[in-house]
């Protein structure tokens, strides 16, 4: 199979560093500009299994504010990412939630639990 | 119930804030107090709940509001006294601060010392001066994420978003991920004034396109938003005529720069940098007000939260140190300009005699980028004091240089330091 060269922006850090991969189909030959050794792991996601955390917002009953953000617990197929926000979009929770509620468990079947990223107090709770 | 007197006052309860107030019961400051403008703490955290936060300081990678989440738990396990909905009304250079509150009416009290963290603002329309008729639906986008992750409303449905900040860029994510349209960011810049990732994450993955050296030449509508015309800029960052595009949308989000809030360092008669907008500092965190810290976006706006978070840790030991034994300066003090492709640098001042106790850190923005290694350089003149590579430097990134304790020598016979930033 012939290689070729594919420029990528490593997201996994706010570094951010310019990668030039030599990759040969779905495999990665070699990375240049990667300032450690996660800028591999990520070439290599990118080209078999591109994943990314979704943070978003759940609708909660009676809290202190109609939101509750959450955030998935590690990253998750990134073809998936508006089935998982339509599957979000159905639940309302009701207050207090607790930061790192499990607000879905094993989302879409990926293995990944959806937490929530705060405490949403009730309306009348002291916060 | 208040108390008259603590030994530390803290004004802003966001990440500085936080971190500040929680190092100052720490370093052992027996009474600290929090006042705080919003009716709960964490400040513009709350409404970050992108992820990309903690990755420094915690090593792992937290959405906005569970990073505020952890200092808040803290702060609640050291009896650290709040005063929410509070709005700081003056502050004196003899650190007297009068607040008002919901909760508890109009309060008079004293700090030892005081640390103001009240964070930065987002510029608006009227400052970049963005010509054309009024209508509804022109947003700072701050404002429209508080709307959206917060309060639960879309400001619109067909989205243009001015400046790649990366407020900005994470709107357009956020707007998308919420069923809306964002048909174009743009950037006067010749290059992205946010982080790269964010390009990479939050418009790339989702085809949003951006266009630099475009800005917008003006708004169109009536009642509301109904399109925006933007036109290409030449490197004098004057309109060419001819590239001219009308835009169709029902809101335009203006990502286009932060500014520290320091109405109330200006009250105390604190210094401010023209440049960062924010107080002259030392590396303690003290600014020109003896007794008076400031730390976080307050004196110069930061591009990552940790790094935020560790200055406010740094402010507050310092403001306990002040207040518990009246901490005196040395007295041998050196100043530190910013030299070549160097647009500020922070602590303004180093105390000579604090490399005996551990090495320095500056930080710093660059003017220009450059896509090539640089060498970072301190100077005493034609002596370097300290020096470090970087791959790269860009203006939407922070730059952070060690001056280290065996430079110590060095900086003795220092009368002013320069940082510079050139081509290896």
């Amino acid at each position: 199979m012939t290689q070729e060269h594919r420029k990528f922006i490593c997201i996994t850090c706010p570094r951010g560093c310019a990668l030039d991969a030599t990759v040969e189909g779905k495999a990665v030959v070699k990375i240049e500009g990667s300032s450690c050794k996660r800028g591999m792991d990520y070439v290599k996601g990118e080209l078999t299994d591109p994943r990314r955390m979704v943070t978003t917002t759940v609708r909660v009953k009676g809290g202190v504010h109609p939101l509750a953000p959450v955030y998935t617990k590690t990253p998750i197929p990134k073809p998936r990412i508006f089935d998982l926000l339509a599957e979000i979009r159905k639940i309302e929770l009701k207050a207090p939630v607790r930061f790192g509620d499990v607000v879905i468990e094993n989302a879409l079947g990926t293995g990944v639990d959806v937490l929530a990223s705060r405490n949403i107090p009730a309306k009348s709770e002291a916060s | 119930m208040l108390k008259a007197k603590y030994d530390v006052v803290v004004i802003g309860a966001g990440p500085a804030g936080l971190a500040a107030a929680i190092e100052a019961k720490k370093t052992g400051a027996q009474d600290v107090l929090v006042v705080e403008r919003a009716q709960e703490l964490g400040g513009i955290l709350q409404q970050c709940i992108h992820n990309g936060f903690g990755l420094q300081i915690f090593k792992r990678d937290m959405p906005g509001p569970a990073y505020a989440q952890h200092f808040i738990d803290e702060l609640a396990g050291l009896h650290i006294d709040t005063l929410l909905d509070a709005m700081v009304l003056n502050v004196t250079s003899e650190r007297h601060v009068h607040a008002t509150s919901r909760g508890s009416g109009f309060v008079e009290l004293d700090g030892r010392a005081l640390v103001l963290s009240m964070g930065c603002r987002e510029r608006t329309r009227a400052q970049i001066a963005l010509p054309g008729t009024r209508p509804a639906g022109v947003y700072t986008a701050g404002t429209a994420q508080r709307f959206v992750n917060i309060e639960g409303f879309m400001p619109g449905k067909r989205f243009v978003i001015l400046g790649s900040g990366d407020i900005g860029m994470i709107m357009a994510r956020r707007l998308v991920f919420e069923g809306a349209k964002v048909e174009r960011v743009l950037e006067i810049m010749p290059f992205l004034t946010g982080l790269t990732r964010n390009y990479v994450q939050c418009l790339m993955d989702f085809d949003i396109p951006l266009q630099l050296n475009h800005t917008v030449k003006r708004i169109l509508g009536n009642n509301r938003v109904e399109a925006i015309e933007s036109v290409q800029i030449d490197k004098q960052r004057q309109p060419i005529a001819g590239t001219e595009e009308i835009i169709p949308c029902d809101t335009l989000l203006l990502s286009v720069g932060l500014i520290p809030e320091n109405e109330l360092s200006r009250k105390a008669g604190v210094s401010l940098d023209p440049v960062t907008g924010g107080p002259f500092v030392d590396e303690r965190m003290q600014t020109s007000v003896p007794g008076i810290f400031a730390a976080g976006n307050v004196v110069h706006v930061y591009d990552l939260v940790d790094w935020v978070t560790e200055a406010g840790l740094l402010c507050g030991r310092n403001a306990a140190q002040y207040a518990i034994r009246e901490r005196k300066l040395h007295g041998r003090r050196v100043g530190i300009k910013a030299g070549n492709n160097v647009r500020y640098i922070v602590p303004h001042v180093l105390d000579k005699e604090s490399l005996a106790e551990s090495a320095q850190r500056l930080q710093m923005r660059v003017t220009m980028p450059i896509e090539e290694p640089v060498l970072i350089e301190v100077m005493n003149g034609e002596e370097r004091v300290a020096r470090k590579t970087e791959l790269y430097v860009r203006p939407g990134e922070m730059v952070n240089i060690d001056i280290p304790q065996s430079a110590y020598d060095a900086v003795q016979r220092a009368s002013e330091l320069s940082v510079r930033v050139v081509r290896r």
